[in-house]
C-alpha cells in the first residue's frame, strides 16, 4: 500500500470507530456526563464546601481537572477494549487481518477512535463542570499535550487488554480492579501533600498520578509532581505501550493461529 | 505464465502438536475454477488460512500471482479475496457499511468505494438490504454479502470456503451462475465444498486433500474417466422376474420395477437395453445410483486411509 492508500485505510478504521460510539451514545457518552455531574454535586458542592481550599483553590476547582482526566482515561480505554474485543469475538477482525493494511495503521486507527471519544467526553464533562465552577486554564498547550498523550496511552492499554481477553468478563477486570483504584489513588480527589511520606512515595509508582498532576498543572498551575518528569513518564509509557501493541499485531499473538 | 497460486512443501503443526499439513504442493493456473476437496479436518481450511494470513505456516512456500507471501504479503493480499466458512462480519453494521469499509481497508478512496458497493449490492441482489443490519439478513444473504465483500477490491484470486453451506437450491444456482460469470471474466476461483456435485458442476480441476496430504490433483474429467465401475438404476414397466440376468453384466433386481446394473469400464450399457428389450422389458427411466465424483472421492480416501 502506498501512503495515500494507508491514509484511506486509517480514515476508514477511524470513521468506523467514531460511528460505532456515536451510534450507541447512550452507552458511551451519556454515562460520563451523568456520573461526573454527580461527582460535581456531591464531592464538589456538598462535601467540598466543608473541606475548604486545596492547593490554594476551592475544592471544586481542585477536583474538576482530576475528574475530567478520569473521564478521558476511562473512555479512551473502554472504547478500544470494547471495540477491538468485539471484533475479535465476532471474528470481524479477520476483515482487517486479511487486508494489506500495515499493523501500525490498524493500531493508529483504533487509537484514533479511542482518542476522539476521550476528547469528546472531556469536552462534555468540561461543559457540565462550567455549571458548577469557573475553570481557569494556566497553560493551554500543556492541557492539549496531556489530554492527547493520556488518551493515546489508555487507548493503547485498552488495545492490549482486548488482545489478551478471552471473554467479555476479561475486558471488565482491568478497568474494575486496576484502572479505577489507580485513578482514585492517583490524586483525583486529594493532593499528595495530604498523604504521609511513605504513601506519598508509594503513589509515585502510580502512573495516574503523573497524568492527573500534569493536567491539573495545565489547568490550575499547581502540581504534586515535577511536570517535566510527569510528561516524560507519560511519554515513556506511551512509547512502551505502542511498541508492545505493535508487536502483538505484527506477530498476530492471540489473533492468528 | 505465473500461477495464480503456487504452494510448495507447505507444512503446519499447531501448538498442540496436531499436524494439519504434511508438506503439500499445489498449483492453480490463472483463470481456473479449482476445487479443493477433503473430509472434515483434512487441512483445507488450514491451507486457506495460511494463504490469507489467518494461520501462520510452519514451513513451505506460498505465492499468489507470483508474489511470495514471505517477501511481500501485503501485495499478495491485494490479489486475494476470501469468503470464509464462518460469517465473520460485524453483525451490528449495515450491509452497505460492511462493503465500503472493506474497500477502505484496501486503500480504495471513499467515492470509488461507494461506487463499487453500489455495483456489488446490485450484482448480489442486496440493494434493498443496503441499510439493514447484517444480523437481520437470512443465511443466503449473509453468504452473498461475504462474496460481495471479498470481491470489492477486484481480486485476481477468489477463495471460497464452503460458500453454499446452508443455502437453498434456488439461491445456490444463482450463486453458481454468478461465480461462473466472474470466472469467465478472468477471476481465478478456488472452491472448497462438501457438495461434490457442486465441484463437478463448476470446477475444471481439483485436488483432494486428506490427513494433510494431497491425494490427487488432476482435471475432474481425467478423474472421472478413471472410475472403473458406474452403477445405474433402471425403472422398468411391468413386473420384473427376481431371477433376471443379462450374461456378462452384474444385474440385481431391487424390487418389482427396479433393476440395478453395474457397468464396468469398457462395457456398453446399450447391450443391457438390447437384452432387456428382447425380454420385452421396457425401461421408462434411468438414474445414477450415486454421484460419480462422490464414488471416486470415497475410493481415493479409502486408498489413503
Amino acid at each position: 500500500m502506498n501512503r495515500y492508500e494507508q491514509y484511506v485505510a486509517f480514515m476508514t478504521i477511524m470513521r468506523k470507530e467514531i460511528r460505532r460510539y456515536l451510534r450507541i451514545w447512550s452507552q458511551t457518552l451519556l454515562p460520563s456526563a451523568i456520573t461526573m455531574s454527580l461527582y460535581y454535586v456531591i464531592f464538589g458542592n456538598l462535601i467540598g464546601s466543608r473541606i475548604g481550599t486545596m492547593g490554594g483553590f476551592s475544592y471544586m476547582e481542585f477536583v474538576v481537572p482530576g475528574l475530567i482526566m478520569m473521564a478521558i482515561v476511562t473512555n479512551s480505554y473502554a472504547n478500544v477494549v470494547a471495540s477491538f474485543f468485539g471484533a475479535k469475538f465476532n471474528n470481524s477482525v479477520e476483515e482487517l487481518l486479511v487486508s494489506p493494511i500495515p499493523p501500525y495503521i490498524i493500531l493508529c486507527g483504533y487509537v484514533a477512535g479511542g482518542v476522539s471519544r476521550g476528547i469528546l467526553v472531556a469536552v462534555i464533562v468540561t461543559a457540565v463542570s462550567l455549571f458548577f465552577t469557573r475553570l481557569p486554564i494556566y497553560s493551554p498547550l500543556l492541557v492539549i499535550l496531556v489530554v492527547a498523550l493520556t488518551s493515546i496511552l489508555f487507548s493503547l492499554l485498552g488495545f492490549i487488554n482486548a488482545v489478551f481477553a478471552n471473554t467479555f468478563d476479561d475486558i471488565n477486570i482491568v478497568p474494575t480492579f486496576v484502572l479505577t483504584p489507580l485513578t482514585y489513588l492517583g490524586g483525583v480527589f486529594y493532593s499528595l501533600d495530604l498523604l504521609p511520606d511513605f504513601w506519598a512515595a508509594v503513589s509515585q509508582a502510580n502512573p495516574l498520578v503523573y497524568v492527573v498532576s500534569a493536567f491539573r498543572f495545565g489547568m490550575l498551575g499547581v502540581s504534586d509532581v515535577n511536570i517535566a518528569f510527569a510528561i516524560g513518564m507519560i511519554l515513556l509509557c506511551v512509547l512502551a505501550a505502542f511498541s508492545y501493541s505493535l508487536h502483538l499485531l505484527r506477530t498476530g499473538k492471540r489473533l492468528r493461529t | 505464465m505465473t500461477a495464480a497460486l503456487q504452494i510448495e512443501g507447505l507444512k503446519k503443526t499447531y501448538d498442540n502438536g496436531f499436524v494439519a499439513l504434511q508438506g503439500i504442493d499445489l498449483t492453480v493456473e490463472p483463470g481456473d475454477f479449482f476445487a479443493l476437496l477433503g473430509p472434515n479436518g483434512a487441512g483445507k481450511s488450514t491451507t486457506i488460512g495460511i494463504i490469507s494470513s489467518l494461520v501462520s505456516k510452519s514451513a513451505g512456500k506460498v505465492s499468489v500471482h507470483g508474489v511470495d507471501i514471505d517477501q511481500n504479503f501485503p501485495l499478495a493480499k491485494t490479489h486475494l479475496g476470501l469468503v470464509p466458512q464462518e460469517f465473520n462480519f460485524n453483525v451490528f453494521e449495515k450491509v452497505e457499511d460492511i462493503l465500503t469499509n472493506q474497500a477502505g481497508y484496501y486503500g480504495i478512496p471513499r467515492n470509488d468505494a461507494l461506487r463499487r458497493t453500489e455495483h456489488f449490492l446490485e450484482r448480489l441482489g442486496l440493494t434493498e438490504k443496503r441499510d439493514t443490519r447484517a444480523r437481520m439478513l437470512s443465511g443466503g444473504m449473509k453468504r452473498r454479502l461475504m462474496i460481495a465483500r471479498a470481491l470489492i477490491h477486484s481480486p485476481k484470486l477468489l477463495i471460497l470456503d464452503e460458500p453454499t453451506a446452508g443455502v437453498d437450491i434456488e439461491m445456490r444456482r444463482s450463486m453458481y451462475d454468478f461465480l461462473r460469470e466472474i470466472n469467465a471474466a478472468g477471476t481465478t476461483i478456488i472452491l472448497t465444498t462438501h457438495y461434490l456435485e457442486e465441484a463437478e458442476a463448476l470446477c475444471r480441476n481439483m485436488a483432494i486433500i486428506n490427513h494433510g496430504k494431497i491425494v490427487t490433483n488432476r482435471s475432474i474429467k481425467d478423474l472421472l474417466r478413471d472410475l472403473h465401475k458406474e452403477v445405474f438404476l433402471l425403472d422398468c414397466a411391468g413386473q420384473l422376474d427376481s431371477g433376471l440376468n443379462v450374461p456378462g453384466f452384474d444385474l440385481e433386481v431391487l424390487d418389482d420395477h427396479t433393476v440395478q446394473v453395474a457397468i464396468e469400464k469398457g462395457q456398453d450399457l446399450a447391450e443391457v437395453f438390447a437384452a432387456l428389450h428382447q425380454k420385452n422389458i421396457a425401461v421408462v427411466s434411468m438414474r445414477n445410483e450415486a454421484n460419480r465424483l462422490e464414488q471416486m472421492f470415497v475410493n481415493l480416501l479409502e486408498q489413503t486411509a
